[in-house]
């Protein structure tokens, strides 16, 4: 070990170790830009809009006609045919998401699970434009059968279809809840002589509660922000109605059809687009949010 | 030791557990038989109209002319400029965020911009494109206008958060012991990451983009921001050209009243499904393939 | 034998605990020595501050020297990377990276620069007979290195760590997750490998450093209670507390 001095001393230079963390971190912040500039964009051009449109008008006015005259700028309707169809939807995929959630974590044998879950991922996979083209082509005409007077275009069947899209956000994340409680819990019930659906209901629903309800949440904002299938099923008649059999629009689907439409850069009617759009970020994001908070706040700590 | 009023009252429980179990089977299989009809149905209304023409012919007022060459062209050219991009921009960042950056406050508010990301509907992302990309943010020379680049840019950003949380999955999933072996013998980070970690993620990676860009392939909303026509009778020259892709083309079809454009958007349904399965098995076989190499 | 190794006043903290305490210990070079005592005395630690693999390690603290061949390992102006292929360290569980045989042992090589197949090629033969595994793998060298046994695993990494050329090979516990067999095994190769390289060796197991090392260092809590030639050691050892861990009365 005579050479010791030089073999010690000798600094290599390593360039590509110097670079590598630069350019790995300008990767890492392409999300934050991303985030900025979604918000940025947003904003801009909403408040050029409401320079031009009274923001009280447009959250309160019950009339939304941007590009036919009279012109009518309240986004209520359009609020309105969203919340009907996020409410059909939630109608059919909490009751069915949960069952299937506590079927595939209590009940169900390891091959059974085996066979479903990827199944129920299948359904989530399914592009949105599909469940459009389902909902159009064969849930409306389905519907039509029992219920008379139901239009082309209706709230129920577009409802149907996205209940069916989230049905799988529900039963994976409740599930995921669910087998992340711990079998000692449920051991000493059955120790005890519970049922399977006493222990299902009793102890392992309540534990795995915060997640079963950020679950409910997360489902919620998507189906907010779902878009083809009420572009393509529900309709382009902004309505302040509580009727499924009518056609509405939601705010999703009013973004698309003026996107469809040849808008002059600039004008009014383009800014609808982002303030419309504006309200929809700002709403899911909201619920985000609180998805993430109801999960961590009341998560138990086993 | 039992008497019979216990018994009676077990009875009854279990019966109630009976009936509640056969409840949430229905439920179940609901869902899995919703499924199935979507898929039975799509496949009676379009087989039929797939005949080889349908997959060499531009879209046309004659429903029973069109084709859907146009889109499936504008899909390749989607995810030939997209796989690389989102491959460089999201593992790159997973790298960063697993190997690079301390566990500060710079690091948690990146981790939550991407999860946040993965939540705000693909619509926004379309809005964001078309002022972004499209326009340039009123730059001249930055806009691209309604073209293939400006679309690949925007699901870009789209599918990134699920590439990022994939590879920092496959990232982390690498032993600890792997790099300590690597640093014991003189190796610099960068050359632990590039030589050890890296080919041991890969397989996990691939998986994340193949999912990723199975999402993007069926995506609509934002290419409509974009400005994706939804009457395309030609096919790009370059990327700065207008394009369509196969969800769009199906949106157009499944807009007409006519029944045989129906019939045609199920046939393009299928080719769409066909396309996703096909890449979805991929993605699965890779998983597996690695996993048992161990 | 003249001292390689010279570690004078060391103190290393994490955050506020006190792991090492004022260690003093001159160590030999082309010898065995080994270093015991009970779980968490700071034996496993101060192997690792021989290859600054502490360094990793956030909110780690060191004062006082440690010197090889007279150069201070903790000066801002020594290349980490360049120490750790003279001080190589094998690992107590055997960690063979997801590659062949053959890429394992040129892992090393080809980090410093070395890309020439034949030059190589050279270097895996060598390394494999000195860490006597060449008869075992020499046909297959393409082969994972997982399909070899927990032992032969061991000794590839053995051999991974001397494809660098090092001077001192420091043993973190290294046969304690073998079967008796590669113990022996892997025993008899540190007695073959002394007479070239400075092996510093973590035992948990006493009866195997009064088999094979030349020097015996025990610690507990920190502090290095004493040192001798191994002999000296265990047959007459100057502190109680070495006295008491020797014959079983603790650890």
């Amino acid at each position: 070990m005579v050479q010791g001095r030089d073999i010690f001393k000798n600094k290599r230079v390593f360039i590509l170790d110097k670079i590598m963390p630069v350019l790995l971190f300008l990767c890492a912040t392409v999300s934050v830009l991303t985030t900025v500039g979604i918000i940025w964009t947003l904003l801009g051009e909403t408040i050029v809009f409401f320079k031009l449109i009274n923001p009280i008008e447009f959250f309160t006015g019950t009339k939304w006609a941007p590009l036919i005259e009279p012109k009518a700028f309240g986004v209520l309707p359009l609020i309105n045919g969203t919340l009907m169809i996020t409410f059909i939807a939630c109608l059919v995929a909490m009751p069915i998401g949960l069952a299937s959630a506590i079927y595939l974590s209590e009940y169900a044998p390891l091959r059974v699970r085996k066979i479903v879950k990827p199944i129920l991922e299948v359904l989530a996979g399914v592009p949105t434009i599909v469940y459009g083209y389902f909902a159009l082509t064969f849930v409306t005409p389905l519907l039509q059968t029992f219920i008379p007077g139901l239009g082309l275009f209706n709230a129920l069947s577009a409802g149907i279809v996205v209940g069916i899209m989230i049905i799988p956000m529900i039963s994976s994340l409740s599930e995921d809840a669910m087998m992340a409680v711990p079998k000692a819990l449920r051991d000493g019930a059955y120790a005890l002589g519970a049922t399977r659906l006493e222990v299902a209901l009793k102890i392992v629903v309540p534990a795995a509660l915060s997640g079963i309800i950020a679950s409910f949440v997360l489902a919620f904002s998507r189906a907010i922000g779902e878009t083809m299938a009420v572009t393509v099923a529900a309709g382009a008649t902004p309505k302040m109605t509580l009727n499924p059999m009518e056609s509405i629009q939601t705010m999703t689907a009013y973004i698309v059809q003026v996107s469809l439409g040849d808008t002059p850069h600039g004008s009014v009617e383009y800014g609808t687009i982002f303030a419309v759009g504006m309200t929809l970020f700002v709403i899911t994001f909201l619920l985000n949010i609180f998805a993430q908070y109801i999960s961590r706040r009341f998560r138990e700590e086993y | 030791m039992f008497n019979d009023s216990n018994k009676k009252q077990i009875e009854g429980r279990r019966r109630f557990d009976f009936y509640l179990h056969l409840l949430f089977v229905a439920a179940t299989s609901l869902a899995v038989l919703v499924l199935l009809v979507l898929i039975i149905d799509i496949v009676i209304q379009g087989a039929h109209m797939l005949k080889p023409h349908f997959f060499t012919n531009f879209p046309s007022r004659n429903p029973h002319e069109a084709g859907l060459l146009s889109a499936i062209v504008g899909t390749a050219y989607f995810v030939l400029i997209m796989a690389p991009l989102s491959f460089i921009l999201g593992v790159g960042a997973a790298i960063y965020l697993e190997e690079y950056a301390r566990k500060n406050k710079l690091r948690s508010f990146i981790q939550l911009n991407i999860s946040t990301l993965a939540g705000i509907p693909s619509i926004v992302y379309g809005i964001l494109g078309l002022a972004l990309f499209v326009r340039g943010l009123g730059i001249e020379q930055l806009a691209l206008g309604r073209s293939v680049l400006a679309g690949a840019l925007t699901m870009t950003l789209l599918v990134l958060p699920i590439i990022i949380v994939a590879a920092q999955e496959a990232i982390r999933a690498v032993p600890g012991t792997l790099r300590n072996a690597s640093f014991a013998l003189g190796a610099t980070k960068w050359q632990t990451v590039q030589r050890t970690v890296l080919p041991s993620a890969i397989p996990g990676i691939l998986t994340g983009i193949i999912l990723a860009l199975s999402r993007a392939i069926g995506e609509t909303a934002p290419l409509v921001m974009i400005g994706a026509l939804t009457f395309v009778n030609f096919l790009p020259n370059d990327v700065f050209d207008q394009f369509t892709v196969i969800p769009i083309q199906i949106f157009n079809w499944v807009s007409r009243p006519q029944q045989a454009f129906h019939d045609l958007a199920a046939a393009g349904i299928i080719v769409l499904l066909t396309l996703l399965i096909l890449m979805n098995i991929s993605a699965v076989l890779l998983r597996n393939k690695y996993q048992r190499k161990g | 034998m003249s001292t390689l190794i010279d570690i004078a006043k060391l103190n290393l903290f994490y955050g506020s605990f006190h792991a090492l305490k004022d260690v003093t210990l001159p160590i030999q070079e082309k010898s065995i020595t080994a270093f015991i005592g009970p779980s968490g005395c700071g034996k496993s630690t101060l192997l690792r501050t021989l290859n600054r693999m502490n360094d990793m390690i956030p909110d780690v603290r060191i004062e006082g020297s440690m010197k090889i061949s007279g150069i201070e390992l903790y000066s801002s102006e020594v290349d980490v990377e360049t120490l750790r292929k003279k001080v190589g360290m094998v690992f107590q569980q055997p960690n063979p990276f997801p590659k062949s045989i053959y890429d394992n042992i040129a892992y090393g090589p080809r980090i410093h620069g070395i890309t020439n197949k034949s030059q190589l090629d050279e270097i895996v033969e060598k390394s494999l007979r000195d860490a006597v595994l060449w008869d075992e793998v020499k046909d297959f060298l393409k082969r994972s290195a997982f399909s070899l046994s927990g032992g032969q695993q061991q000794r590839l990494c053995i051999a991974r760590a001397l494809a660098v050329n090092p001077d001192i090979l420091l043993m973190d516990e290294a046969t304690s997750a073998l079967d008796p067999i590669s113990t022996l095994k892997i025993e008899e190769l540190a007695q073959e490998l002394r007479k070239k390289y400075t092996i510093v060796m973590v035992t948990h197991n006493m009866h195997q450093a009064a088999r094979i090392s030349n020097t015996t260092c025990f610690f507990l809590s920190g502090e290095l209670v004493e040192y001798a030639e191994t002999e000296q050691l265990f047959s007459s050892p100057s502190d109680k507390r070495t006295e008491d861990y020797i014959t079983g009365r603790f650890g």
